[in-house]
């Protein structure tokens, strides 16, 4: 087993923290503060292929694999957690699923502007009444001749008014599956723009506040026919298979995030003095550290190796990532906020301060254990995996 | 077009220098990087390349890990990296540092030199220049210009207080400022790319037309006596006499108070 980072993984990793540094960092609490979506940010990723990464060439992508973008996802997060949600929310919850699901039609008509950054991705499941319980979707599809004629709506869509191009999970009719009758439940693209596809009020959150949520409503919204992605009827399978993905970039993310908090502490507890010695020398302080650390650390395994293993299936669809995207995902999140918490505890009074980034850094944290699944799902996969 | 841009490792000093207890620089505790004057120098031929169309070639010598900062021009956009390597160039100052490089570029076809003013290991600004010379072709200094015009470039040349704008017919050498511009970013696509990349390694056997006696340590009449952390200079003085007479005056005495005249 190797745990030694290739060159162009080194390389990557650099690229991104330079680039996060002098890109994002600076807007980090500008864009919290004013709860501003970081277009300009998104324009600069844009052009040096970060909206793309594991796209292939021929789509107009990097042709990456999805370690690179677990790594960028992981150190944009890093300096801002919104800006890493932008990326990650556009890469594996709407171009995913159209380079897994797509037809070649659409993956040429969507994917190279995808990939390029000029359009933005977003993807709508959660509905009111279905979040965890996805079989609860009330958003309905109907074929009228050439068109599908959408109507519902969908709740706390991550880059909701920003985006350009959607993937949106509706009912198309019922079936029945092991003698019960159940919904059919199938996967749509639709674009911005197009008429009857409004948005309604934008969400104020405790945390990610320049990522744009917003909900979706769709009222007689009338989408070709051919914009159904995948066949009818697997929409569920589509949304459960992209969220696998999309809690890899999660992961990432909530992986960022403890990094982030981590090495502001440690510098932050070799400047505080009290009691005429930096607070670093405390051991209780030394000893927290080294607990955030060893915890961050085997993130970053966990991280990485789900990573590594959505890598393998690329090349060989018969291998499954879920199990090991899930443990990712939920054991990540729960360093996050917990390594931010620490971090604002070992700041004092300080880290209530919202000048200071551990306060920012601790309320991003929070919603890696809810959306994308939440710590509870994600426990509901890996232990039906165990006991199957 | 063809660009050839001639860049460097060097041990990035923003954090300070730290020194081997000889005096040499310990390059193992600091973080090598491209240095910044060549990566300007980099970057304006990618603009050219981006407007002009080239093809732009990166050279550099040094140890084989300076095959990193090749990788690095190639994940920008360079086209095509080549490192001068071998045991017996080691050591070399910027006399047999020069003498190398033309040595390799006489094997190149090229209209255009690009390398930056001068390394921040170094601070001598001599290479680019003396390539030119061994060339046999004229160099602008201190571009913080460049602009092609049919088989001439239009340089801004950097004073302290004006520029001048100069004008060479091509093939020239140009020496880049990192003031020129800021240097784009890899892109993740280009590092793959560039990872997988061939680079061409040259030894002493591919440069043509140099004497062994201008190569290496032994091809170096520069010995270091002593090395040391720079000293920051002081602001100067400055100084507005009346008319040219007061100035000449002022100069002459200056001189004279320094024992020069």
């Amino acid at each position: 087993m190797d745990f030694t980072l290739s060159k162009q993984h080194e390389m990557a990793r650099q690229l991104f923290k330079d680039f996060a540094e002098n890109e994002v960092k600076p807007l980090a609490q500008e864009v919290d503060e004013e709860e501003r979506f970081p277009r300009e940010t998104v324009e600069k990723m844009a052009k040096y292929g970060f909206m793309g990464i594991p796209v292939p060439k021929e789509y107009g992508g990097q042709g990456c694999d999805i370690l690179t973008y677990a790594m960028c996802v992981e150190e944009l997060s890093k300096v801002c957690g919104t800006t890493g949600v932008i990326v990650s929310a556009h890469t594996s919850l709407c171009i995913d699923p159209i380079l897994t699901y797509g037809t070649d039609e659409q993956k040429q008509k969507y994917l190279p502007d995808l990939a390029s950054g000029r359009k933005i991705g977003a993807f709508g499941l959660t509905e009111p009444g279905a979040g965890t319980d996805a079989q609860g979707q009330q958003t309905k599809a109907v074929l009228e001749g050439d068109e599908w004629v959408l109507n519902g709506s969908k709740c706390f869509i991550t880059n909701g008014k920003e985006a350009d191009v959607y993937i949106v999970i509706a009912v198309t009719g019922k079936v029945e599956k092991r003698g019960r009758i159940q919904k059919e439940i199938s996967a749509f693209i639709v674009e911005k723009g197009t008429p009857g596809f409004t948005f309604g009020t934008k969400e104020k959150k405790m945390g990610i506040r320049g990522s744009s949520t917003y909900e979706l409503i769709f009222t007689d919204c009338r989408i070709p026919k051919d914009n159904l992605l995948g066949a009818k009827g697997k929409g569920f399978a589509i949304a459960m298979h992209t969220l696998d993905g999309g809690r890899i970039g999660i992961a990432a993310q909530a992986l960022g995030l403890a990094e982030g908090a981590l090495e502001t502490t440690i510098a932050y507890v070799q400047e505080r003095k009290q009691f005429g010695r930096s607070i670093g020398q405390f051991q209780n302080t030394q000893f927290q550290l080294a607990d955030m650390a060893t915890k961050v650390e085997a993130a970053k395994m966990l991280v990485y190796k789900a990573a590594r293993k959505k890598d393998e299936y690329r090349t060989n669809p018969k291998i499954s990532y879920s199990v090991e995207a899930a443990m990712a995902k939920l054991y990540a999140a729960e360093v996050a906020m917990e390594v931010t918490t620490k971090a604002v505890q070992l700041h004092g009074g300080y880290g209530y301060i919202r000048e200071y980034d551990v306060e920012r850094m601790m309320r991003d944290a929070k919603i890696t254990e809810i959306y994308e699944g939440t710590s509870e799902v994600q426990r509901m996969v890996i232990s039906s995996n165990l006991l199957k | 077009m063809k660009i050839i841009v001639c860049i460097k490792q060097v041990p990035d000093t923003k954090g300070g220098v730290k020194f081997n207890p000889d005096g040499t620089l310990d390059r193992g505790a600091m973080l090598a990087i491209m240095n910044p004057d060549d990566k300007a120098g980099l970057e304006a031929a990618l603009r050219l390349k981006d407007q002009y169309g080239a093809e732009v070639t990166v050279l550099t010598m040094g140890l084989p890990k300076a095959a990193d900062v090749l990788r690095e021009a190639i994940a920008m956009g360079a086209d095509k990296g080549i490192l001068v390597t071998d045991r017996v160039l080691g050591g070399a100052d910027t006399w047999a540092t020069s003498t190398t490089i033309a040595g390799a570029i006489r094997n190149l076809e090229y209209d255009l030199i690009i390398t930056g003013r001068q390394a921040i290991d170094g601070d001598t600004a001599q290479v680019g220049p003396q390539i030119a010379e061994h060339l046999q072709i004229p160099v602008i200094s201190y571009a913080q210009d460049i602009k092609i015009d049919g088989g001439k470039v239009i340089v801004q040349r950097q004073y302290d207080d004006r520029y001048h704008v100069l004008e060479a017919q091509m093939p020239c050498l140009i020496t880049a400022l990192s003031e020129l511009n800021d240097p784009r970013y890899m892109t993740p696509g280009g590092i793959f790319d560039a990872c997988a990349a061939e680079i061409t390694t040259w030894g002493r056997a591919d440069l043509k037309d140099v004497d062994d006696s201008n190569l290496g340590l032994k091809g170096s009449p520069t010995k270091i006596a002593k090395a040391s952390d720079k000293v920051r200079k002081g602001a100067g003085e400055k100084v507005v006499p009346e008319s040219p007479e007061d100035a000449v005056a002022y100069i002459v005495g200056k001189f004279k108070e320094k024992h020069i005249v």
